[in-house]
C-alpha cells in the first residue's frame, strides 16, 4: 500500500479512479478545479479508459455524467459551489429519474469566500434534491468517498453528491491507496421509464424517492464516516460535520469526556442526533459553511431544551471559514497572549498579470466609456478580466454571476441606458453568454459585446476554453451582423485603433460584437517552455 | 516532536514548491503531515500562504492554531509581518530581505525591517543575490527553504531528498542549481546566528 502526500482534491479523484471510474465532467472553478486536471492526467484518461473532459459549463457536465450512468458506467461531475446554482436542474431531476451505473457530483463549497462572490453552503440544495451526501473529514475520508458513494448510488439508483470546502480541497496529507475497482461494463437500464419525467412518471418516481427517505437516513446512521463516540460528561454534547471534526479534536483532544457525533453523511442520522439531544443538556453544532444542522436542531420555534449551540446562537462567527481558534473559543478556552497584529503591512489583493491583454482592452474601453461627457455602464462578467475593477483601470461597473454581463447590458439598455457594454470572456461566453447574445439579436437590443479572448480559462489556472478560435463564426450562427463583429488586438501600439473600432460599433444602433483577440502571456509562457498547457 | 509553519510570499514566487518540499521530507520519515495552501485569485501577483504542520503524533487541523507557529518562513519581508498573531511567543521570522513592490503604498522598507529585527528570533537573507550565485533567480526559494532549515526538526538529508522528490520532472542541472540555492541559504542562516 502506497502512501502519497495528496490534496484533498487529489485523494478523490484518486479514490474515484480507483473505484472504476468511467467518466468525469467538470466545468473548473476554485476550489473543485484540481478533482477533474487530476483525473485529466491520469494513466487511464490517456488510454481513453475513463473519459474525462472539461464541458462548456456545470449543468452540461453533469447531465453528461447522467448518460454515462444511463449507460451502466460509473461517473462523476464536479463544480464549484455556485456551479451547482447553474446544474441544478439536473441536480434536482436526476435524483427523481435516478441513475443507473454509480453517480456522483462533487461540489466544492467556498467558506469566507476566499475565491467567490458568495459562501453558500450546498447542504442545502439536499433538502430539495432528497439524495444522499457524503461529507469527507479529512483527505483519507476523500480517498474512500467516491467508492462508497458509488456503491450507494448502484444501491437505491440515485445520484450522491459528495461535499467538500476549501480547507479539505486545498490540503495536503499523506493517504493510504487501495487496489483498483474493476469498471462496470455497459449495460441500461431495465426499468427505462424513470428516465422519462412526464408528470404521470414523475409522480410515481417521486414517491419512490420519498419512499427512499427511510433508507437513506439509516445509511447515514451506519456509514463508516459517521461515529458516536460515547462521553461521561453530558453537560455538553458535541456535534461535528466533516472537517469540523478535526478542528474539535484538535482542541479536545483524543480523550474528549463530551460525547461526539461526527457527521459524513446525510440526511442527518436521526437516532444518533436524538440520542445525543436526549442524553445532553446542551448541544455544540461545528459545522463549516451555513447553520445547516443547528438550524434543523433548533427547528421553529426555537427549541429549548436542549439548549443548542453554534454559529446561529453567537457561539461561533455567523459566517465565514471554521478555524481551531473558533472552536476553542467556543469551548471557552482562554487565548494565549499574542504577538499583535502589525499595522505595517498593506493589502496586496490579485491583479492583472504585467502585459496582460485584458489591460489593454480595458485601457481602450475606459478611454470611451470613461471620457468627461460618457455616461456609459460596462457590465462585466467572471474571469480574469474582473479584475480591471481595481485600480489602476476601475473598467468595470458590475460583476454578479457567469453569463450576467450580456444580459444585464440588455435590460438595462432596454431601461435607457448608452452606451450599454458588455465584457466577458472567451469560456464564460460559451459557458452562459451565448444565449444571452441571441436575446440581443432577437431583440435588436442596443448593446455593444466585448469578447476578451485570451484563448484559455485563464481565471482558474489555463484550462482549454471550449470555443477556441470559433467566437466570430458563433457570433454571426447567433444572427449579429457580420459588418458587426470586429476583431482587435490588445496591444499597446493599437490602443488608438482599438478605441476607434469600440466607439464605431457603441454608435451602431443593434448588437455588435468586439473580439480582443491575444493568448493569455501565462499560458503563452507555460506552453512556450513546456511545448503545450494543460 | 511536532512543528507548526506559516510559509509566505507573493504568487509566482514559488512557495508552494517549498512547501512541497517541506512536506515530502516528512512525509519521507514517516511523520503525520498537514498543509493547507491557497489556490485560485491569489496566483495574480496576490498573497500567497501555506500552513504546513508534521509531527511523529496525529494531527487534526490542517490549520495552524494563533500564537502558536514556530516559524514564519517568508519570500518577502512585509508579508512575514502579516502573520505576526500566529507566531508563538518564541516563534521565529526567517525572512528574504528582497521586497517585492507590486503595490503602490509598500511601506518603507526601514520600517518593515525594523519590525522584524524586534523579535528576538529572526533572520533577514539576501535570497536574489544568493539565487544568482545558484546561477537561478528562480532558485530564490530553495535557498529560504535552507536557510529556514536551521529551524526546522527535519534532518538536512531529508529536505536534499525532499527536492529530488518534488522537481523529479526537471533537469538534473535544474536540480543541482536548487541544491546550492538551499546549501548558500542554509549557510547564510548559519553565519547570521553566530
Ligand atoms: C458558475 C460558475 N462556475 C465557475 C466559476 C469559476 N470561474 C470564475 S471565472 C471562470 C472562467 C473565466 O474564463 P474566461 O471567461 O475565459 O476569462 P479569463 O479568466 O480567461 O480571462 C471560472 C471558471 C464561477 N465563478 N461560477
Ligand atoms: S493569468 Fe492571463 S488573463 Fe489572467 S491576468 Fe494573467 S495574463 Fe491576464
Amino acid at each position: 500500500m502506497a502512501t502519497q502526500l495528496l490534496l484533498g482534491n487529489e485523494s478523490l479523484a484518486q479514490g474515484a479512479i480507483d473505484a472504476g471510474l468511467s467518466g468525469a465532467y467538470a466545468y473548473p472553478g476554485t476550489p473543485s478545479t484540481e478533482i477533474t486536471a487530476y483525473v485529466l492526467r491520469s494513466h487511464q484518461a490517456a488510454m481513453g479508459d475513463i473519459s474525462c473532459a472539461w464541458t462548456a459549463n456545470e449543468k452540461t457536465a453533469l447531465e453528461a455524467a447522467l448518460g454515462m450512468s444511463y449507460g451502466g458506467k460509473r461517473a462523476m461531475a464536479s463544480m464549484k459551489h455556485v456551479g451547482l446554482n447553474v446544474a441544478a436542474d439536473p441536480f434536482i431531476n436526476s435524483a427523481i429519474s435516478g441513475s443507473h451505473g454509480g453517480l456522483i457530483i462533487n461540489v466544492a463549497d467556498d467558506p469566507s469566500m476566499h475565491s467567490s462572490q458568495n459562501e453558500q453552503d450546498s447542504r442545502v440544495y439536499l433538502d430539495l434534491a432528497m439524495m444522499p451526501c457524503l461529507e469527507p473529514a479529512d483527505q483519507q475520508e476523500a480517498y474512500h468517498a467516491p467508492a462508497i458513494a458509488f456503491a450507494l448510488s448502484e444501491r437505491y439508483r440515485i445520484p450522491v453528491m459528495i461535499r467538500l470546502t476549501t480547507r479539505l480541497c486545498h490540503s495536503r496529507a499523506t493517504i493510504t491507496t487501495g487496489a483498483m475497482q474493476k469498471r462496470n461494463a455497459f449495460s441500461l437500464p431495465d426499468d427505462p421509464k424513470r428516465f422519462i419525467l412526464l408528470p404521470a412518471l414523475a409522480r410515481k418516481s417521486y414517491a419512490k424517492l420519498l419512499d427512499r427517505q427511510l433508507d437513506f437516513t439509516r445509511e447515514s446512521e451506519t456509514s463508516p464516516f459517521t461515529t458516536y463516540c460515547e462521553g461521561t460528561d453530558l453537560s455538553t454534547g458535541i456535534i461535528a460535520c466533516g472537517t469540523a471534526y478535526h478542528y474539535v479534536r484538535e482542541i479536545v483532544g483524543e480523550n474528549c469526556p463530551h460525547p461526539i457525533l461526527k457527521i459524513g453523511q446525510y440526511p442527518l442520522p436521526l437516532s444518533l442526533i436524538e440520542r445525543m439531544m436526549s442524553e445532553c443538556d446542551r448541544v455544540l453544532v461545528f459545522e463549516d459553511g451555513y447553520p445547516y444542522v443547528e438550524g434543523k436542531l433548533r427547528g421553529v420555534p426555537l427549541r429549548s431544551s436542549p439548549i443548542i449551540h453554534g454559529r446561529l446562537s453567537g457561539h461561533l462567527p455567523r459566517t465565514g471559514e471554521l478555524n481551531p481558534d473558533h472552536v476553542a473559543s467556543a469551548f471557552g478556552l482562554e487565548m494565549p497572549s499574542l504577538h499583535e497584529v502589525s499595522t505595517i503591512p498593506a493589502p496586496r489583493p490579485p491583479a492583472l498579470c504585467p502585459g496582460c491583454p485584458h489591460g489593454d482592452t480595458c485601457r481602450a474601453l475606459n478611454a470611451v466609456l470613461k471620457s468627461d461627457d460618457a455616461i456609459g455602464k460596462l457590465f462585466s462578467d467572471i474571469g480574469c478580466y474582473t479584475l480591471s475593477a481595481m485600480p489602476p483601470y476601475e473598467s468595470v461597473d458590475t460583476c454578479v454571476e457567469m453569463g450576467a454581463s450580456i444580459t444585464m447590458a440588455k435590460g438595462a439598455s432596454q431601461a435607457g441606458l448608452h452606451p450599454s457594454v458588455a465584457l466577458i470572456g472567451d469560456s464564460t461566453f460559451t459557458h452562459s453568454g451565448m444565449t444571452g447574445l441571441l436575446d440581443c439579436v432577437n431583440e435588436n437590443a442596443n448593446v455593444t459585446v466585448v469578447i476578451v479572448d485570451n484563448l484559455t480559462i485563464a481565471m482558474t489556472g489555463g484550462q482549454k476554453s471550449s470555443a477556441n478560435n470559433r467566437l466570430a463564426d458563433i457570433c454571426a450562427g447567433l444572427g449579429v451582423d457580420p459588418a458587426h463583429i470586429r476583431i482587435i488586438t490588445p496591444l499597446p501600439n493599437k490602443h488608438d485603433e482599438n478605441v476607434e473600432v469600440i466607439r464605431q460599433e457603441i454608435a451602431f444602433e443593434g448588437p455588435s460584437v468586439v473580439i480582443a483577440v491575444r493568448e493569455c502571456i501565462q499560458t503563452a509562457r507555460r506552453s512556450r517552455s513546456k511545448g503545450g498547457a494543460s | 516532536m511536532k512543528q507548526n509553519l506559516i510559509l509566505a510570499g507573493v504568487g509566482g514566487q514559488g512557495l508552494l514548491a517549498l512547501a512541497a518540499v517541506i512536506g515530502e521530507a516528512a512525509r519521507s520519515l514517516n511523520m503525520h503531515v498537514l498543509q493547507a495552501e491557497v489556490h485560485g485569485m491569489a496566483q495574480r501577483g496576490g498573497v500567497v500562504q501555506s500552513h504546513l504542520r508534521f509531527s511523529d503524533q496525529p494531527i487534526h487541523s490542517a490549520l495552524v492554531k494563533e500564537g502558536t507557529a514556530d516559524l514564519v518562513l517568508s519570500l518577502e519581508p512585509m508579508e512575514a509581518l502579516r502573520y505576526m498573531p500566529m507566531l508563538a511567543p518564541n516563534g521565529a521570522i526567517v525572512t528574504n530581505a528582497v521586497p517585492f513592490k507590486n503595490i503602490p503604498n509598500y511601506p518603507d522598507d526601514a520600517v518593515v525591517e525594523r519590525q522584524i529585527r524586534l523579535l528576538p528570533n529572526h533572520r533577514f537573507i539576501h535570497a536574489v543575490e544568493l539565487a544568482k550565485t545558484a546561477g537561478a533567480l528562480q532558485a530564490a526559494n530553495m535557498v529560504m527553504l535552507g536557510a529556514g532549515a536551521p529551524f526546522l526538526l527535519l534532518p538536512v538529508e531529508a529536505l536534499k531528498s525532499g527536492i529530488h522528490t518534488v522537481f523529479a520532472g526537471k533537469s538534473d542541472a535544474v536540480i543541482e542549481t536548487n541544491l546550492r540555492a538551499f546549501q548558500l541559504g542554509y549557510e547564510a542562516s548559519q553565519a547570521a546566528a553566530s
